[in-house]
């Protein structure tokens, strides 16, 4: 009697077999139409022309210096954002004050604001007839058309991602164990990096790496205030733009597939992320049942 | 001085110097850039503004940006509630790999993307030549740039409902399934409601998402005026023309529409936290 009512159960709070066959399929195949296909697609049309051709698209010095150029890009704007995004999610959680929604919607506004017009903001700024343009033309200095416009663009893309992993994750763990340390008599800066960072290093590490793929990916903004001068101003995705518009896909596609790649790399990071920050919280749990 | 002290100092330490650092910062990103971009359009008089804004070609371009967003908004909202559904619920071989990829969209460049779907879908592209067996092209119309924009969309509406699935208490659809409702029943009334809010949120993101992109349409869109030109591509050939005001304009209108939408993100966000945190 038992196990029929637990059957009887488990069909009233289950779908029947063919209705779960027929959404996981669905499901399946719209996950692979639009995400395995495209994926499969760089990689393939990237070795089209054999590894010679691959080799030799991603060592010419136009590539080289594009790589070169998305490092550097990458390698300032995703430190400064770190820093920001530390700042900005200590104030947010750990205080309340006036203006904090706002402060947040705020830090939201680029992830919603096309990335042209960020470009195009930039420009209204440093560029030759903007707002500054005259003073950094008088003093020898270029930041449009050069690398600086390209690190300010960059930044401004991917300022949130480090902050919006951070924000909710600080809130939630309140305020209780820093007091603590406090009281105990550490200094602030004490709390912050032996109470503070530990908790948050998961979250800290997956926003670090989603904001560094955002970084070296980022396009249009980047792509106004580039100037897309071959070797000098020409990040990767621009220099894929270039190729594909003078039909060399399988260029093209070969220095793609590196940015593919990077991108397979974020999501395997992010998934052990994930799996080590659950795994610290099931632990944390076991450790308070024992108590 | 006394007069603006706190009467109660907060214990922990940081508060300028944080709050100091992200008002500085934001005010140098955000602030000054956006302020620069306003301030060019309001050189343009009244006139001039709308001349600019309310041309043919632009209203066109809101037209396309706004229509292909919606739809392929609406496309991931059916399949993003089908993806979060079946990974929570159901059990299959490399679920975990397939729950992993549903963030590439927001890890491949979207130049990248633009140029794999772009390669798929012309017509002698690997899908593309089936459907131009049958006359259909989907690369440089607008269903090419529906395809890139539910690509880019993808993961909002699979991870804001997905949680939401996760925590939903097995006991409520129990209790409905031993009140003598039948499955479709239970769904419609138990589960679906419970979802609405995240549904509402995934969407949103998703569509201010699409309205922006500029990246992975610009491949696929073919970019002729009045027909494959979306909004952010017109901004930039006014820039190419170095007519910066009438770029501005553009902008500004563009900014408008996205932080109101932002606002609006904000505010289901909240009503969806309300409402999960009142099941519990």
């Amino acid at each position: 009697m038992k196990t029929e009512a637990a059957v009887q159960l488990r069909r009233a709070t289950s779908e029947p077999l063919w209705l779960r066959l027929l959404l996981t399929t669905l499901a399946l195949a719209f996950l692979t139409l639009f995400l395995l296909l495209p994926l499969v697609m760089v990689f393939g049309e990237a070795f089209s022309r054999g590894w010679d051709v691959y080799i030799a698209a991603i060592t010419e010095p136009a590539a080289a210096h594009a790589i070169q150029l998305t490092l550097i890009a990458a390698g300032i704007a995703v430190p400064c954002n770190v820093v920001f995004g530390l700042a900005a999610s200590w104030a947010i959680a750990k205080f309340q004050f006036r203006g904090r929604q706002l402060l947040i919607t705020l830090i939201d506004l680029p992830i919603a604001v096309s990335p042209v017009i960020a470009g195009l903001s930039l420009m209204l700024l440093f560029g030759a007839r903007g707002w500054w343009g005259e003073w950094l033309n008088d003093h020898d200095m270029q930041v449009m058309f050069a690398v600086p416009g390209i690190v300010l663009a960059t930044i401004f893309i991917t300022f949130p991602y480090v902050a919006r992993e951070l924000i909710p994750l600080m809130q939630e763990q309140g305020r209780e164990q820093e007091e603590a340390a406090l009281t105990l008599g550490a200094s602030g800066w004490q709390t912050f990096f032996r109470v503070t960072l530990p908790s948050v290093k998961w979250a800290l590490l997956y926003g670090l790496i989603l904001c560094n793929a955002r970084a070296m990916g980022e396009f249009g903004a980047v792509s106004v205030v580039s100037g897309k001068i071959r070797e000098q101003t020409n990040t990767m995705p621009l220099h894929i733009e270039i190729l594909y518009n003078e039909y060399q896909f399988a260029a093209a596609f070969a220095v793609s597939s590196l940015l593919a790649l990077l991108a397979l790399l974020t999501l395997v990071l992010k998934s052990s992320l994930e799996w080590r920050a659950a795994r610290d919280l099931a632990d944390a749990a076991k450790v308070r049942s024992l108590e | 001085m006394a007069l603006f002290q706190r009467k109660h100092k907060p214990v922990l330490p940081g508060f300028g110097l944080s709050m100091g650092f992200t008002s500085f910062y934001i005010s140098l990103l955000v602030f000054l850039p956006l302020a620069a971009l306003v301030l060019k359009t309001l050189e343009l008089d009244w006139d001039s503004f709308v001349k600019v804004v309310a041309s043919k070609r632009a209203i066109a371009s809101y037209q396309l940006t706004f229509g292909a967003s919606f739809v392929a908004a609406l496309i991931n909202l059916v399949f993003g509630l089908l993806v979060a559904w079946v990974l929570v619920r159901y059990h299959f071989p490399g679920k975990k790999i397939l729950d992993a990829l549903v963030d590439l969209p927001f890890a491949l460049p979207t130049a990248v993307a633009g140029i794999a779907l772009t390669a798929l879908y012309a017509p002698n592209g690997w899908i593309g030549q089936y459907f131009a067996l049958f006359d259909i092209k989907i690369a440089y119309t607008s269903l090419g740039i529906t395809l890139a924009l539910v690509f880019i969309g993808l993961p909002f509406v699979v991870r804001t409902v997905q949680p939401v699935l996760e925590d939903l208490e097995k006991e409520l659809e129990e209790a409905a399934a031993s009140l003598g409702a039948n499955r479709w029943q239970t769904f419609c009334r138990v589960i679906f409601p419970a979802l609405i809010p995240s549904l509402l949120t995934g969407f949103a993101l998703a569509f201010a998402r699409a309205i922006g992109e500029y990246g992975s349409v610009v491949f696929i869109s073919g970019n002729m005026p009045f027909r494959t030109e979306i909004t952010p591509l017109l901004i930039m050939s006014r820039l190419e023309q170095f007519d910066y005001a009438g770029a501005a304009a553009l902008g500004t209108v563009m900014l408008l529409i996205s932080f109101i939408l932002l606002l609006l993100i904000n505010a289901l966000q909240h009503w969806s936290h309300q409402r999960h945190g009142g099941v519990k």
